[in-house]
This record gives C-alpha cells, sequence and structure tokens, in this order.
C-alpha cells in the first residue's frame, strides 16, 4: 500500500480521539482518546520510517511514544482514583478545586 | 439492543465490507490484510466512542490496538508491533479496566448530537488540513522502491546502547517511567487518616 494509505488511516484515527475527547463527559474517555491519538502518531511515525529509506529514527520515536504513553497511563489513573476520592465523581467539568 | 445501536452496526459493517473490498481490489492480498487491519483500528475506535458503557468501549479499544500493531506488522516493524501488544494490549489497557471499575456507572451520559456535531466538526478540520497539505506536494514518499525490511530487534538494541545513538534518551526514558511510576504510587496511596476508623464524626469535617 502507498504511504497515504497509511497517513489516511492515521488521520481518521486521530479524528476519531479528539472526537472520543470532547464530545464525552467522563475522565476515562479522555484518557482512552489520548491514547488513540498516540497511537495515530505512532502509525505516522512508524509510516515515514519506512518509506524514507527504513533507518532507525522513526522506530526509536514510535518505543519513546510507547513509553510515554505507559507513564501517562498509570500517572493519569493515579490522579483519576484520586479525583474520585476527593469529588466522588470523574466528570471532568465538576472538578474544579485545586485544594482538598 | 436499541435502533440507533442496530443502525450503527449495520452501517458498521457496510462500511468494513467496503474497506475489505477497496482493499482487496487495490492492493490483493496485501491491500486486503491492510483493510483488515484499517478496520480493526477505525472500527475499535469507533465503537468505543459509540457505546454507552465504560466497560464495552475498554475492550473495544482491544481492537484498535491490535490494529495498530498489524499495521506495524505491515510496515515491517515487528519488533514495534510486540511491544505494542505487550504494553498497550497487556497494560494500558488492564489500567484503564482498573479506572473503569471505580467509576459510577452513568448510561445517559453520551450525548449523540453531540457525537456527530464533535465527528462533523473535528472531521471537517482534519480533512481541510489534509487538503491544502496534499495540494503542495505530490508525494512524501522519497523513494518509490521499498527496501527489505530490517526486522531484527538487535538493531534496535544496538541503537539503544550505543552511545553515538540513543543511549541518552534511554537513560531519560528509563529515569522518567521510574519516577512516572513512584508519583503514581505516591499520589494513589491513602493518607493514613482514611485508613483508621474515625471516632469522632461530629467535630470538624
Amino acid at each position: 500500500m502507498p504511504l497515504e494509505a497509511y497517513l489516511a488511516v492515521s488521520a481518521a484515527l486521530f479524528t476519531l480521539g479528539i472526537v472520543c475527547i470532547v464530545s464525552r463527559r467522563n475522565i476515562l474517555y479522555v484518557l482512552m482518546g489520548i491514547e488513540m491519538i498516540l497511537n495515530a502518531s505512532s502509525i505516522n511515525f512508524a509510516a515515514f520510517n519506512r518509506f524514507n529509506g527504513d533507518g532507525l529514527a522513526g522506530r526509536m520515536f514510535v518505543v519513546f511514544v510507547i513509553i510515554l504513553a505507559a507513564a501517562e497511563a498509570a500517572v493519569a489513573l493515579a490522579i483519576v482514583l484520586n479525583v474520585f476520592h476527593l469529588f466522588k465523581s470523574i466528570k471532568p467539568s465538576e472538578v474544579d478545586l485545586l485544594r482538598e | 439492543m436499541d435502533r440507533p445501536s442496530q443502525a450503527f452496526y449495520g452501517l458498521l459493517t457496510l462500511l468494513s465490507l467496503t474497506a475489505l473490498g477497496w482493499g482487496l481490489r487495490g492492493g490483493g492480498a496485501h491491500g486486503l490484510v491492510f483493510g483488515l487491519f484499517t478496520v480493526l483500528t477505525l472500527g475499535g475506535s469507533l465503537v468505543c466512542i459509540w457505546e454507552r458503557s465504560v466497560v464495552r468501549s475498554a475492550f473495544s479499544l482491544m481492537a484498535t490496538f491490535t490494529g495498530v500493531a498489524g499495521l506495524f506488522l505491515l510496515l515491517g516493524a515487528d519488533f514495534l508491533a510486540m511491544a505494542q501488544i505487550l504494553i498497550y494490549v497487556g497494560g494500558i489497557l488492564a489500567l484503564l479496566l482498573f479506572g473503569v471499575m471505580l467509576s459510577p456507572p452513568d448510561m445517559n451520559e453520551r450525548k449523540l448530537p453531540r457525537v456527530i456535531g464533535a465527528l462533523l466538526l473535528v472531521g471537517g478540520g482534519v480533512g481541510w488540513v489534509a487538503l491544502r497539505v496534499s495540494s503542495t506536494t505530490r508525494s512524501w514518499a522519497v523513494t518509490e522502491e521499498l527496501p527489505e525490511p530490517v526486522t531484527h530487534a538487535r538493531e534496535i538494541g544496538l541503537g539503544f546502547l550505543h552511545p553515538g545513538k540513543y543511549l541518552v534518551p534511554f537513560e531519560l526514558a528509563a529515569f522518567l517511567l521510574t519516577v512516572a511510576l513512584v508519583a503514581a504510587v505516591y499520589i494513589a496511596r491513602r493518607k493514613k487518616e482514611d485508613l483508621e476508623p474515625r471516632d469522632s464524626l461530629g467535630g470538624q469535617s
């Protein structure tokens, strides 16, 4: 398949990730949308790496994106736990206090 | 299953079959596999947005992550595909399901007009940008004929450990993971006063 096919899939996944973030009223959907966006960028990195000489740089970027996603998921889940403990709700619009 | 869900899944099936046929016509067996992984990726995320229940959405993300791993395989990056399945499907999805367990069920949270409006707005924006960018260049690919993919994890490992290549980012990533995990444990821990039973409930609280 040509490079443009991979780019189209990546753009569609990015769109769906943004839609998932802005259209749902739940912090967990925001996290899922972020994962989709990170995956879309990973597809872009891997596709450009493959079609521009097949070096190592693009793959390294994907590996670092995956590492970043793992760290982000762990910290975000800890924050969600605390937010639910404090506010008894995980709607992003109701979390509006910095202090306890 | 209510009527809109039936319509949605019917439409999704039709779209999937169309994508598979389009891939088969355009690229033969390779195109068919590409269409299959595309359908897995985009279908999984569409179901994630559509479903009311958080558990179903989280599990439909498994299809998305597996489809992306398949696309990595088609791009000749099998180490990435393995890492994707290990970390996303095995790790991040399990974390998300832990989060799902503490969220109260709210079946009326998804508003269809919001979803459709956001889809139209964001899709229009992304499509406009894609059209503008694609009108400036004919093809982004430097080489027309593809080289044989380098399918050794050894290359990536040597790239990580070679001082002239990616040793510093590798160490930084290790440091970041350590800090992030310790911070996650610190943030998520229970305070001491939450664990002890409170003896004076009528006091200041």
